[in-house]
């Protein structure tokens, strides 16, 4: 910081040095995080433009924009869309509600805070593939408990419908991810001056007045943050569907479409052209978020 | 906080116990199916009505040649640590200079870690497909420990930049003028006031490989590098008659309880990487 107020010419050499050394050090995380991202799209876009299958690799040729135009026409593409925005919604929506409760809960609880902060970490140490099996089992009609429940019917067949398979999609993905939305919550919770509510109750402010009119307002900065990481996270469902359905009976995400384009079928250009495509949503909706809401991202932190 | 009665205890006692539940639930089914008989699977009840451990031995039978098991477990744990340890460095690196030194591009680079972490991972799936079969490297350990390190550094960089901006560095500065060489200034020092940070970051960038499963499924084809969460996507019964319900448990339970205890043990310090930098201050 130094360096930077006193600008006096002795101390530019030393700033020289030390602007070398901080790009030394930053060098080979920023060359590995750029081989796997900014080349690889690159190529993507160049694939994308060609007609390229692996299954006929004399066949190459350059295609332009007909991989876009197979792809924005097919009415699978659009279907897959709707499934991925449909769960992402519901999914973020439900897990906000939810991790805020958990949230106010280990804000707040007055015994067995320390209970709940450790269980709802159990889900996060969890591989996603294992939540999905795991709930799978509980909800398969042959061996699956939930059937058993009351007020269930022992012949609900929970994968055999489009709706139905998303219901128990959207409870796994949203048993998985919750417990960090709510930890993102409660850090932004703790920064709340408590003298606020004292305030607001010797005003006569009811808990959900305070809840509304305090909490929610102050909190919208860490809400904005934690909402845009769960929603760009939920837009790449893939794990969970693979595992339940494998895009089965319409429940296809835009993720499972471009694997099975690029790796099942291996049809490079057109598998390209979905993941461009897909790359592109992402981008439009972190600019969503970012100028539509006003969410500060130098406030953020990359998910986990 | 002075009226505490009876009615908030109750209320607050049903919210816990539900959170407990919630929480819990999916990990004691999975743990109760692995234990079922091949003939109690389908019998629907929570609670196996008696215990067998048949699916975790078939897990290893066989031993490393045949046991479908074994050898992704190895994948897995090998691919992990060797991504975890140069995800560290690397990153160490990097936030120490974000967090100490000045120079221009500091925003450009924690922007670009920003902008990666959001990146979707299926994008760049097709053109490493292609590349990785071309360099040699598709179905191999390193074709995996590449991208998850792309991926892991940005939270890395992140969970270091926020704990190495708490070290009081003037520290280093009096030890040296106590009489330390600048070598002890740094090992008795920053070491030991850096490394409940570090350890933070390692556990999460590890967590983050363990769980990876779209890579694991698109540049792998065999046992030879095929992490669990792949292998067990491909699971087949012991014949085919018999569906892998009680393998696929039994083999969810190896890979989860190690972590849930490791995860309990370092609660403290997962939430606050989790939540690293998310609010200023």
């Amino acid at each position: 910081m130094e360096a930077n107020t006193t600008p006096q010419p002795k101390a530019s050499s030393r700033t020289r040095s030390e602007r070398k050394l901080a790009w030394m050090l930053c060098a080979p995380a920023v060359v590995a995080m750029l081989l796997v991202t900014a080349y690889p799209i690159a190529y993507a876009v160049v694939l994308s433009l060609q007609n390229v299958d692996l299954r006929f690799p004399d066949e190459n040729s350059f295609a332009g924009l007909s991989n876009y135009v197979t792809v924005l026409t097919s009415s699978l593409w659009w279907t897959d869309i709707f499934n991925t925005v449909f769960l992402m919604v519901t999914t973020v929506a439900i897990e906000l509600v939810l991790g805020m409760a958990i949230a106010l809960v280990m804000h707040r609880a007055i015994f067995g805070r320390g209970v709940v902060r450790t269980s709802v970490l159990i889900p996060y140490g969890i591989i996603t593939v294992v939540a999905a099996f795991a709930w799978q089992f509980a909800f398969a009609p042959e061996t699956g408990f939930v059937n058993n429940l009351p007020l269930i019917s022992d012949e609900m067949d929970w994968f055999g419908g489009r709706f139905s398979s998303f219901a128990v999609i959207i409870m796994a993905e949203v048993w998985k991810t919750t417990p960090f939305m709510a930890l993102l919550l409660l850090a932004g919770l703790v920064t709340i001056d408590d003298q606020l509510y004292e305030a607001a109750r010797v005003d006569g402010a009811s808990a959900w007045q305070r809840f509304t009119r305090i909490t929610l307002p102050l909190m919208k900065p860490a809400i904005l943050v934690a909402l845009l990481f769960r929603t760009l996270d939920a837009f790449r469902v893939f794990d969970t569907i693979f595992i339940m359905t494998r895009g089965a009976l319409e429940t296809e995400s835009v993720s499972i479409l471009g694997y099975n384009q690029l790796i099942s079928r291996l049809n490079l250009g057109l598998g390209s052209a979905v993941s461009v495509l897909i790359f592109l949503c992402v981008f439009l909706i972190a600019f969503i978020f970012v100028r539509g809401f006003g969410t500060k991202l130098d406030e953020g932190r990359p998910g986990g | 906080m002075e009226s505490r009665n009876g009615r908030d205890y109750a209320l607050w006692s049903i919210a816990i116990v539900l959170v407990v539940l919630f929480a819990l639930i999916p990990v004691l089914w999975l743990i109760s199916i692995s234990l079922k008989p091949p003939a109690e699977l389908a019998d629907q009840h929570f609670i196996p009505s008696s215990v067998s451990f048949d699916n975790y031995k078939s897990l290893f039978e066989g031993g490393i040649s045949d046991s479908p098991f074994i050898k992704p477990l190895i994948n897995s744990i090998g691919i992990a640590l060797i991504t975890t340890a140069i995800s560290i460095v690397l990153a160490s690196f990097a936030a120490y200079a974000i967090a100490r030194l000045e120079f221009p591009g500091k925003r450009v680079i924690l922007a670009g870690a920003l902008a990666i972490a959001m990146f979707p991972p299926i994008s760049t799936v097709g053109p490493l497909f292609d590349m990785w079969r071309a360099l040699h490297l598709y179905d191999t350990w390193l074709g995996l420990i590449i991208p998850y390190l792309t991926f892991s550094l940005p939270l890395a960089i992140y969970v270091l930049v926020a704990f190495f901006r708490e070290i009081p560095w003037e520290l280093e500065q009096a030890a040296q003028v106590d009489g330390a060489t600048p070598f002890q200034a740094f090992t008795k020092v920053i070491v030991p006031l850096a490394a409940p940070g570090v350890f933070t970051a390692a556990i999460l960038v590890f967590i983050f490989c363990w769980n990876d499963f779209l890579f694991a499924i698109s540049l792998t084809s065999s046992d030879a590098s095929r992490t669990v969460p792949a292998a067990l996507a491909f699971f087949t019964g012991e014949s085919s008659f018999t569906a892998p319900t009680g393998s696929i448990a039994a083999a969810a339970v190896v890979v989860t309880v190690p972590i849930i205890v490791f995860v309990l043990i370092f609660q403290r310090r997962i939430v606050a990487g989790l939540t690293a930098g998310a609010v200023k201050g």
